[in-house]
């Protein structure tokens, strides 16, 4: 598809930004009541002080959570999954909300080393815990090797899916894996792609597995 | 999801205590314990679970796997299943579990699941998870849709005219087969059950599908020491390869000396109400040659009292195909 008007770009093209900035009224007042980091500036991904949200939700309780190395002082209702809580309230979105019902993978975070599925937890569950997710496993200028070799071997079409695919992939390379395809594919099952990447999915991760 | 406390008990006693003041320790619940989340939270966003309480017990010290003094194996409930699997004591001496465990969920939801809610593990049943469907298990007399309706993956062993749902567990199928004791504290004491005895056929009341009550709390299980020479196996076959429930599945511990089976154990998995534990087929086996026969025999002695539904008859001849593959298989192995 060409770019029809090439001089639009703004300044940061992400889509939550544009929504943001765009959906204005409407979408802020919707989501204040329940997420009311998104109501305010989302430069807090780059603010390296400890964030604190989330204090006029009725019924929220105190939390810290530790987010790629750095605390996070939230107060949240007991409900938030730890999906919602990273998305919405720390507004780190790469990690994505796909079947929210443990059936997809694209939520896959790693909590103290071990990769699990973001949409099946309460964020309460993990205080304290060590979590990492996409974001803090590289940059764009210092790439994660499986996010270099998800880039090199096209290991996507959409990308909807592809941040959990790397977080479980990254997670693969520690656990009991035999050399084969096969066993890859097994240990990669439960994070599904609907464009169908497998292919390229399996081949990213078994260079960076030849390459250690 | 409906609202509620999230409590995290400092030790055992306070998070016993505090659960026996639930009306019931079973389908709809007041307080439940927040094992790894990945079927109570499941439930709880379908509305199909709705605690006011949440107790978080996965901070109390029930995440060992140790020896006991007999030879055997404790497993505290909190273990998750990816570190049972992958344990080299389970792998070695009860590889039926490992196996088990390995073909079930996914990598992600294993590395969350606990060994004490993998017993409790809820069916798929559709009509269970769909809160504007009728379901007795849920609705304790509203009618099961599943027995006129879509009943495919449905069991075919222990049901009921009120309840045709399937255990889901692929675990609970090797416990079975491994003759593992579940133990309980409560209020009272402690106390031990037989894995044959801790899950309940639907009968009239489905909605009860354990012998747990307010207060009970799953502290570990124990594994008998291991049989010298077993040969064990778990087959799985489902939809798809991988990440996939059973449409039926089989678990054997076997030992065959001198050409005939000398100890025989038999579990099913994806046809039945609760983790299928066989004793006609094993009664076919114990003291049989190890042939082609005996395994058939064993096989129509497992589900000869099967009792099929619209859609999945099927599963009478593929439960049979299973576990005689399966024996054909461990025997040789």
């Amino acid at each position: 598809m060409s770019d029809a008007n090439p001089k639009s770009h703004p300044p940061d093209p992400t889509r939550r930004k544009f929504l943001l900035t765009s959906g204005s009224g409407v979408a802020a007042s919707l989501v204040a009541g329940y997420v009311p980091a998104l109501a305010k500036d989302t430069g807090v991904e780059s603010d390296p002080s400890p964030t604190s949200t989330g204090s006029n939700i009725e019924g929220a309780v105190p939390i810290t959570l530790r987010i790629n190395g750095k605390e996070h002082s939230l107060r949240i209702d007991p409900r938030t999954t730890l999906l919602d809580c990273i998305r919405e309230t720390v507004t780190l979105t790469g990690t994505k909300k796909g079947c929210d019902h443990g059936q997809c993978g694209a939520c896959t975070v790693h909590v103290n080393g071990k990769r699990v599925l973001s949409c099946l937890n309460l964020a309460l569950m993990h205080d304290g815990e060590e979590i990492t997710t996409v974001e803090g496993l590289g940059t764009p200028d210092a790439m994660h090797p499986m996010q270099a070799s998800f880039l090199a071997c096209d290991a996507y079409q959409c990308g909807y899916c592809t941040s959990g695919q790397i977080m479980s992939a990254v997670a693969l390379l520690e656990e009991p894996c035999g050399p084969d395809d096969a066993a890859v594919k097994e240990l990669m099952s439960g994070n599904i792609c609907r464009c169908g990447a497998y292919a390229n999915i399996v081949e990213a991760i078994q260079h960076v597995r030849k390459r250690a | 999801m409906h609202t509620f406390e999230f409590i995290r008990p400092p030790n055992q006693a306070a998070a016993v205590a505090t659960a026996a003041q639930s009306k019931t320790a079973q389908q709809g619940a007041d307080i439940r314990f927040m094992g790894g989340g990945t079927t109570l939270i499941d439930l709880m966003k379908l509305n199909v679970e709705t605690p006011d309480r949440v107790l978080d017990i996965n901070r109390l010290p029930l995440d060992q796997i140790e020896a006991t003094p007999d030879g055997g194996l404790k497993i505290g409930a909190t273990v998750r299943n990816s570190d049972l699997a992958n344990h080299p004591k389970v792998q070695k001496d009860y590889s039926v579990l490992s196996q088990a465990i390995l073909q079930g969920a996914s990598a992600q939801i294993r590395n969350m699941a606990t060994v004490g809610g993998n017993l409790l593990q809820r069916t798929r049943c559709v009509y269970f998870r769909d809160t504007a469907m009728p379901c007795n298990k849920r609705e304790p007399g509203s009618g099961c849709p599943a027995i006129t309706g879509h009943n495919r993956t449905l069991a075919i062993l222990g049901t009921s005219e009120h309840c045709i749902a399937t255990n889901a567990s692929d675990m609970c199928v090797a416990l079975a087969a491994l003759e593992a004791t579940i133990h309980v504290q409560s209020p009272k004491g402690s106390r031990a059950i037989a894995f044959h005895d801790f899950h309940l056929l639907p009968g009239g009341t489905p909605h009860r599908e354990t012998v747990l009550e307010p207060g009970d709390l799953i502290t570990h299980v124990t594994l008998p020491p291991p049989i010298a020479g077993s040969k064990q196996l778990y087959l799985k076959l489902r939809d798809r390869a991988s990440y996939e429930f059973a449409l039926a599945s089989a678990a054997l511990v076997l030992t065959i000396a001198g050409g005939k089976m000398t100890h025989a154990r038999v579990a099913l998995g994806g046809v039945g109400t609760k983790p299928w534990r066989s004793p006609e087929a094993e009664a076919a086996l114990t003291g049989k040659s190890a042939n082609e026969a005996t395994f058939s025999g064993a096989a129509e002695a497992a589900l000869r009292n099967a009792k099929p539904q619209s859609e999945n008859k099927f599963k009478i001849e593929l439960a049979k195909r299973c576990l005689t593959y399966a024996l054909r298989a461990a025997a040789a192995g």
